[in-house]
């Protein structure tokens, strides 16, 4: 395991500035405190929270994850009944384009607001329909609380790559399925894979060429450097 | 021993020792006390002794001699998995990587002074402390039972001689005889889990049983993977499993174990076996070292599963209170890692990262009919957060439910040797 021990102060303070400055970790939808108040240009048509009931709208709560036109007690427009026929479900996306544009997303829809152009306010009032939905912990499918945000790495940080200390701390995720020895029964072994293979197969499953649904998700948010330095710290394996 | 009256004074001093860490190295190691021995603290005390090779301390506190998992143990009530195949010891932490094995219970926590009292009243220091106890049950939150009561109606979630006793059960249920099992509210260990394990039951009395009848209580509008759970029910046992949710009063429920009677909003139901999950909260020692909220979980920091109470003390698993990941052993051991790499760094100043984690759930339900669900999350200021998630399709095809089902068998192997070496 190479370059273990070893304190590299100026790496560490670039590091944490850098995470300082750079906010690497998810973003909050938006701010559901602000989506509360924009919540009132809606409460005229629309109930949301425990005793909500459907009125000139549909209650609200639980929108994420369901279908348009889902509830089975609300007569929807034939608009928005076919876009669920269709297949479309309320999701961060979905929403988003519905809320910004309602009758560019269903042409007939029967909901009379104008649209909201600014995407922030957007996002606070998304943040603010998400706290009535199901919560991931007690149902692990429902939709997510927050948009990945992909870091633009500064150049110092860009000494990342291949950083096999980096990788070796990545590689634990791995390795709650992937075994370190190479057993390969129901999934299969990575280990002592070549560099270039490794780098070719992770950005395969990012753009989802390769299928498997679950290294779609994990490949699916690392960068380019952490793929290197995965691909460097396995190559630093010897058995 | 419970020390809730920490104040002004005990703050600035744990404070001063996180920003005097590294100087701990004059001392002579760096110590690390882990309570529990399940996938959030045996994952963790294997990474913090293997990573840090030698450096650190690490003495894991853990009663038993042999832990069984959780996860899986539908499986061994479904007939799929030997009991002795749950079993993990910890010769390799302790043979491998040199890690202390106490074994005892927890009793109590000084963050004042740093240290854990064991039953049996030895006194263990720490420079950091790694909670991990898993779930306890709240007392009275299924009228009519207790734990006294556990050998006649068995809460079976926590892997051990309830699930034998679950399975024994079943398999001695009367012709024609009736299961019901009491659900849990959110949120609880493994949120399928339940659903699972219906699932499972239904499987022994299909073959064993056929005319038997499944009661599910449940006092939940919604469950995690229910249209998967609802799609196989009807597809391998259709007729025998009933739904109560809360629309029938399923909220409003009490046992009476000697009379074997489930009481639902009144109304009496005679009952051969009857499963009791009650509602959870994190394990004793948790709140015993005062780092539980009103809710009796644990909130942490979702950057690196330090206790929000006190930066000396990390919260592992089913205890901690962190955001959007389910009660897993999956996402335990995905925070023990993280936990072990920031307690590395603070104590012996190695690298730090940033925080990623992420969990992945199989179910399985009937033979070669597997199915999962899946997040990625990343830590926010306010919580870890999810960011993806998928699921498995109802309508897919018998291959590919095999092969959920052989992953989840490869994935068994691989966690559990992440966890136990």
């Amino acid at each position: 395991m190479a370059g273990r021990g070893s304190i590299n102060l100026a790496f560490r303070l670039a590091l944490v500035s850098a995470l300082g400055a750079t906010a690497l970790p998810a973003a909050e939808i938006g701010d559901a405190g602000n989506g509360a108040v924009i919540w009132g240009d809606c409460a005229g048509c629309h109930e949301i929270g425990p005793e909500a009931k459907n009125a000139i709208g549909p209650k609200l709560n639980g929108i994420f994850g369901r279908r348009a036109a889902g509830l089975p007690d609300f007569d929807y427009s034939k608009s928005l009944t076919r876009a669920g026929r269709d297949g479309v479900v309320w999701t961060l996306e979905t929403l988003d384009a519905y809320i910004a544009n309602p009758r560019t997303f269903a042409s007939g829809t029967r909901m009379s607001y104008p649209g909201l152009d600014d995407p922030g306010k957007r996002a606070d009032l998304l943040a603010f329909l998400r706290d009535f939905s199901d919560r991931p912990r007690d149902i692990p499918e429902a939709a997510p609380t927050a948009r990945r945000t992909l870091p633009e790495l500064p150049p110092d940080i860009l000494a990342l790559q291949g950083d096999p200390e980096f990788g070796e701390y990545l590689a634990s995720e791995c390795q709650a399925c992937h075994q370190a020895s190479g057993a390969d029964e129901g999934i299969p072994s990575i280990t002592l894979w070549p560099e270039e293979n490794f780098v070719l197969a992770m950005h395969a499953y990012k753009q989802k060429l390769r299928p498997h649904p679950v290294m779609q998700m994990m490949a699916g948010r690392l960068t380019e450097e952490e793929i290197a330095a995965l691909a460097a710290y396995f190559a630093t394996l010897t058995e | 021993m419970t020390l809730n009256r920490r104040g002004f004074l005990g703050t600035i001093a744990a404070t001063g020792a996180v920003l005097a860490a590294p100087a701990v190295l004059g001392q002579t190691k760096p110590r690390v006390v882990v309570i529990g021995g399940g996938a959030g603290g045996a994952t963790c005390a294997r990474y913090l002794a293997r990573d840090s090779d030698g450096a650190i301390d690490v003495t894991l506190v853990e009663p038993a001699e042999v832990y069984y998992t959780c996860f899986f143990s539908n499986l061994y009530i479904g007939g799929f998995r030997e009991f002795e195949s749950l079993a993990h010891r910890y010769d390799k932490l302790t043979g491998e990587h040199g890690i202390t094995h106490a074994r005892a219970m927890a009793e109590g926590v000084d963050r004042d002074a740093g240290t854990v009292t064991l039953a049996g009243g030895e006194v263990l220091a720490y420079d950091r402390l790694v909670i991990a106890p898993g779930i306890d049950f709240v007392e009275g939150s299924v009228p009519g039972w207790d734990l006294s009561r556990a050998e006649i109606m068995p809460h079976a979630y926590k892997a051990g001689p309830q699930t034998q006793i679950l399975k024994s059960q079943v398999e001695a249920m009367p012709e024609g005889g009736t299961f019901c099992m009491v659900a849990p509210p959110n949120p609880y260990r493994c949120p399928p889990g339940p659903y699972e394990r219906i699932s499972m039951v239904a499987h022994v009395l299909k073959a064993r049983n056929p005319t038997a009848k499944i009661l599910l209580v449940d006092p939940k509008d919604k469950y995690s993977k229910q249209a998967l759970f609802e799609e196989g029910w009807e597809k391998h046992y259709s007729g025998m499993i009933t739904r109560i949710g809360p629309d029938f009063g399923a909220a409003n429920v009490e046992v009476r174990p000697d009379a074997m009677e489930v009481v639902i909003d009144g109304e009496v139901e005679k009952v051969d076996v009857c499963n009791v999950i009650p509602a959870q909260k994190a394990g004793m020692i948790a709140e015993a070292a005062g780092v539980t909220d009103d809710k009796g979980w644990a909130p942490v920091n979702p950057h690196s599963m330090a206790s929000r109470a006190d930066p000396r003390v990390f919260v592992l698993g089913d205890a901690s209170a962190q955001g959007d990941m389910p009660k897993s052993g999956f996402s335990a051991n995905s925070q023990a890692k993280v936990a072990a790499m920031v307690i590395r760094s603070e104590l012996t100043g190695s690298k730090a990262f940033p925080a990623k984690y992420s969990n992945t759930c199989w179910s399985l339900i009937d033979t070669d009919d597997g199915v999962k669900v899946g997040a990625s999350y990343e830590a926010t200021d306010e919580k870890i957060a999810s960011v993806d998630s998928f699921i498995s399709q109802t309508g897919e095809d018998a291959d590919l439910r095999k092969a959920t089902y052989e992953e989840s068998l490869g994935w068994y192997a691989g966690i559990t040797a992440d966890i136990f070496g």
